[in-house]
């Protein structure tokens, strides 16, 4: 945003916007051009009064025509809707070794946390070149993550997770701003997103304050809040073991089957009568209130390492 | 025309128009007539209009400045909640239908009234019910949620007067189903002999398609409402995401009434043009069968596009690919109508009249209007245009570049038949090329802020979108000295006006064939048709093969 008519394109995945981006202003460019031109032309040449030729129409006009322009543009529009969706289809999902960060919003402020722990306040340093697949969730209202350098958005629901991710491709600093109104102080809900070379990016990372990361922290909280009275490996109450658990189908007591992802597994700790396990008695309490959204955050991450290889630290 | 003209003709006993059958206060309060009706909710919904324009009045003013110079980012939000909500209820939707589809659906398919009058009456006073409402919401101190009313904000977080108004909105959406339902039966039970259904003038069918998205989507605005009431008031776990709840759910509600609703507010308008634009090129229009059809198209695909507003709320991407090809599917439909009142033009023997330049200008902008919102059909630009000022341009292009613009245009072309008086044409086109201008002023630098990253609803914003604000609220100036102006030369002309005649345009339909202002019941004598609508010329022929008088009725009139 530092010239006025054009806006960096700071990731992979702008560059691809910008070109439906502007495939769709030729076209709509040549369809105004049309629509006026046709316009102006009739109303100079078939003015009330001018010596233009009138009299019986020819026998093509009307039916060919509608069909003809019906049928041009439904062709085009089918076009464009294909080409805007497979760009949309190959940019769904995070490429699997991403950088993982997590975003909280709150009103009205961003919080960001690193895999090691580092956090900050609405801003986000990050990677050049490297793909980083951002986990974010709200504390209260619906906030939405935009960094238009990157032409990337996404809503941040409070009582569910979505996530985002993008490949930066320039250096330099880039606006982050909250798109979805979230009340009194919505247009100040901005922060700053900060590109840096790797070798810088980690000399940063190294350079912050270490808070636990999200796994250590989620490892304290699964003894401080009781949670290993039962479900660790050694308790003698019969509850459901969290070990290999994460991305596994689960059984229900009610016969649906689900998928234990990040989703599910919040679901579990604040609704836990709502998917019991099939073979256990729904007897864990909801933990609704007493947990935040980082808290759940660290627990899913943690929860997410036993199923995992041990971290490589 | 029709034998009933012939017949018109003949001596009658003088009788007095519509507008001094009775004169009292109470003889207009009571009134079943649906000219009388149409009359007061043109005055209400003026008053609404202008209240919304002040209120966006201030929010310009706001953003000449990047960081607030005015007003606290509280005042901020609620004038722009305020100016929403007015807007799109108490202006936009009943706009056309309840002043022009009030006033003329009978008079166009000969019928002495409505089905229902007394139903009619009820649905404006619904209507003002709602307006204490909502105004009271804004005399209390405000609602600060958007037009939107998205939870959890709306029903857990905010602090402002929202059970006023969504109370309000609520309401309104009920003077829209009695309409609806009034103007279907209408259509259905009251045409004259002979007036076939593809018989009827487009802007009939226009209204008629907008009454079926009213009456099938409005009940889904109200239970949406309820549900926000439910929870902030009695505290019903419905979108609180803690209790079991989902806000998202609210949107799906939200959408599958509010897109419908911007066809309510756009088809009328199509339906106005097309009207206007066949009388001043003397032309049929072209394609009749296709403009119907392409308008029960729109009104019917309209019901499953509400999607492409929530590409980035966290919808699964295969809801997001369905609702992205639907969008552009409906498109199709729109550019049809484009390319026939183009077409339309073709060998005409054009003329260039207020209300000509008006729905002219109605084309060009809806053009530009519709062309942006294929940009939001594609779901990644619009995952990085949504939310932002392009939307804003987007959406004001097509409901008020479009269908203010033939608001003004119907306001102009039916304005002698309605009061009976002429207005200063001169003015007239003044004031619609003012707008037109204007218009492009205000809202063409908002799809560049928007692409650029500006989100809407920002009190304070960054700096380098300055000039971009600066420029729309210098065209904001112009556009409301553009309104202004026919409330100045329209209000002088009810006074010092001359009298209009009964055809001044020279126009096909039947409610020309009747008095200006027309009687109380609408026609001395039965009225019948033998032909299709727009019979400028005999079918197969261009503009200017009718006889000279025909050609020429305004001048002869």
């Amino acid at each position: 945003m530092n010239t006025l008519f054009s806006l960096p394109e700071a990731s992979t995945h702008a560059v691809t916007v910008d070109h439906i981006f502007y495939l769709l202003l030729a076209l709509s460019g040549a369809t105004v051009a049309l629509v006026f031109g046709l316009i102006l032309l009739f109303a100079v040449r078939y003015r009330r009064g001018s010596k233009a030729k009138r009299g019986p129409m020819p026998e093509i006009l009307s039916r060919e025509f509608e069909i003809g322009w019906t049928l041009a543009t439904l062709l085009t529009f089918a076009f464009l809707f294909w080409w805007a969706s497979s760009a949309d289809l190959s940019s769904l999902a995070a490429p699997p070794h991403a950088l993982e960060i997590h975003v909280v919003a709150k009103q009205w402020m961003w919080k960001t946390q690193h895999a090691n722990g580092a956090r900050e306040i609405n801003a986000l340093h990050v990677p050049l070149h490297k793909p980083v697949h951002l986990l974010m969730s709200s504390q209260d209202v619906i906030h939405s993550f935009f960094v238009p350098a990157f032409r990337v958005k996404q809503d941040v629901v409070p009582g569910r997770d979505t996530d985002i991710w993008f490949e930066a491709s320039k250096t330099g600093t880039f606006p982050l701003l909250c798109a979805e109104y979230c009340g009194t102080n919505h247009s100040a809900m901005r922060g700053e997103i900060v590109v840096m070379r790797p070798e810088d990016y980690a000399n940063w990372l190294t350079r912050q304050p270490e808070g636990d990361d999200l796994v250590h922290e989620g490892a304290r909280l699964f003894v401080s809040q009781g949670c290993s009275g039962c479900h660790a490996a050694s308790s003698n109450v019969h509850a459901p073991r969290l070990a290999g658990l994460y991305g596994r189908a689960v059984q229900l007591a009610d016969g649906r089957t689900v998928t234990a992802d990040d989703a599910y597994l919040r679901d579990s700790i604040l609704q836990s009568k709502r998917d019991v396990v099939a073979g256990f008695e729904p007897i864990m309490p909801s933990f609704k209130g007493l947990l935040d959204d980082g808290e759940i955050q660290s627990l899913t991450a943690f929860i997410r390492s036993l199923g995992e290889e041990p971290p490589n630290d | 025309m029709t034998d009933a003209l012939l017949a018109g003709e003949l001596p009658l006993p003088p009788r007095p128009d519509y507008l001094h059958h009775g004169s009292s206060v109470w003889s207009w309060l009571s009134t079943t007539d649906h000219k009388r009706i149409a009359i007061l909710y043109a005055v209400t919904i003026t008053i609404f209009f202008f209240l919304g324009g002040a209120a966006i009045t201030a929010v310009r003013l706001e953003l000449f400045q990047p960081n607030g110079w005015l007003m606290t980012s509280d005042s901020y939000n609620k004038l722009f909640s305020f100016h929403g909500i007015i807007m799109v209820w108490f202006f936009l939707v009943p706009s056309i239908p309840n002043t022009f589809g009030n006033f003329l659906l009978p008079l166009m398919i000969g019928a002495p009234d409505v089905a229902f009058p007394r139903l009619n009456l009820f649905s404006w006073y619904l209507t003002i019910a709602a307006g204490a409402f909502t105004v009271y919401a804004l005399v209390a101190g405000g609602v600060d949620t958007g037009w939107t009313f998205y939870t959890p904000y709306s029903s857990m977080f905010s602090n402002t007067h929202v059970f006023a108004a969504a109370a309000g909105v609520f309401v309104v959406g009920f003077a829209s189903i009695a309409t609806g339902v009034n103007f279907i039966a209408t259509t259905h039970m009251l045409r004259a002999p002979g007036m076939t259904w593809f018989r009827l003038p487009l802007f009939v069918w226009a209204i008629y398609a907008t009454s079926l998205i009213m009456v099938l989507a409005t009940p889904v605005l109200a239970i949406s409402l309820l549900l926000v009431i439910a929870e902030r008031v009695f505290g019903l776990p419905i979108f609180d995401p803690a209790r079991g709840g989902d806000p998202i759910l609210f949107q799906h509600l939200f959408w599958f009434y509010s897109h419908p609703a911007v066809y309510i507010m756009v088809l009328p308008a199509m339906g106005v043009v097309s009207e206007i634009i066949p009388c001043f090129a003397r032309r049929r229009i072209f394609g009749y069968d296709f403009m119907v059809y392409a308008m029960l198209a729109i009104a019917g695909i309209g019901f499953f596009v509400w999607g492409h507003h929530m590409f980035v709320s966290g919808q699964s991407p295969l809801a997001s690919l369905v609702f992205s090809f639907l969008s552009f599917i409906i498109a199709v439909p729109s550019a049809i109508k484009v390319f026939n009142w183009t077409a339309s033009l073709y060998r005409g023997q054009i003329s260039f009249e207020s209300p000509m330049l008006y729905a002219l200008g109605f084309v060009g902008l809806f053009t530009t209007g519709g062309l942006s919102g294929l940009f939001l059909a594609s779901i990644p630009v619009d995952v990085h245009v949504t939310d932002t000022y392009f939307v804003v341009a987007h959406f004001h292009y097509i409901m008020v570049g479009g269908s203010v613009s033939a608001f003004f245009a119907g306001m102009h072309f039916w304005w002698p038949k309605v009061t009976g008086r002429r207005y200063p044409e001169s003015w007239a086109k003044f004031a619609a090329i003012l707008m037109y201008a204007g218009f492009n002023m205000t809202f063409l630098p908002q799809f560049f802020a928007g692409y650029l990253g500006m989100p809407r609803r920002y009190h304070t914003y960054p700096a380098e979108f300055q000039i971009y604000n600066v420029m729309s609220s210098a065209g904001a100036a112009v556009l409301a000295v553009a309104y202004l102006l026919p409330l100045g030369y329209l209000t002088w002309s009810l006074f010092y006006g001359g009298k209009a005649a009964r055809n001044p345009w020279g126009a096909t339909g039947l409610e020309w064939t009747t008095s200006s202002p027309p009687p109380p019941k609408n026609f001395d004598w039965q009225p019948r048709v033998d032909r299709a609508p727009y019979d400028y010329h005999t079918e197969g022929m261009s503009a200017g093969t009718d006889p000279p008088e025909m050609q020429n009725a305004r001048e002869t009139q």
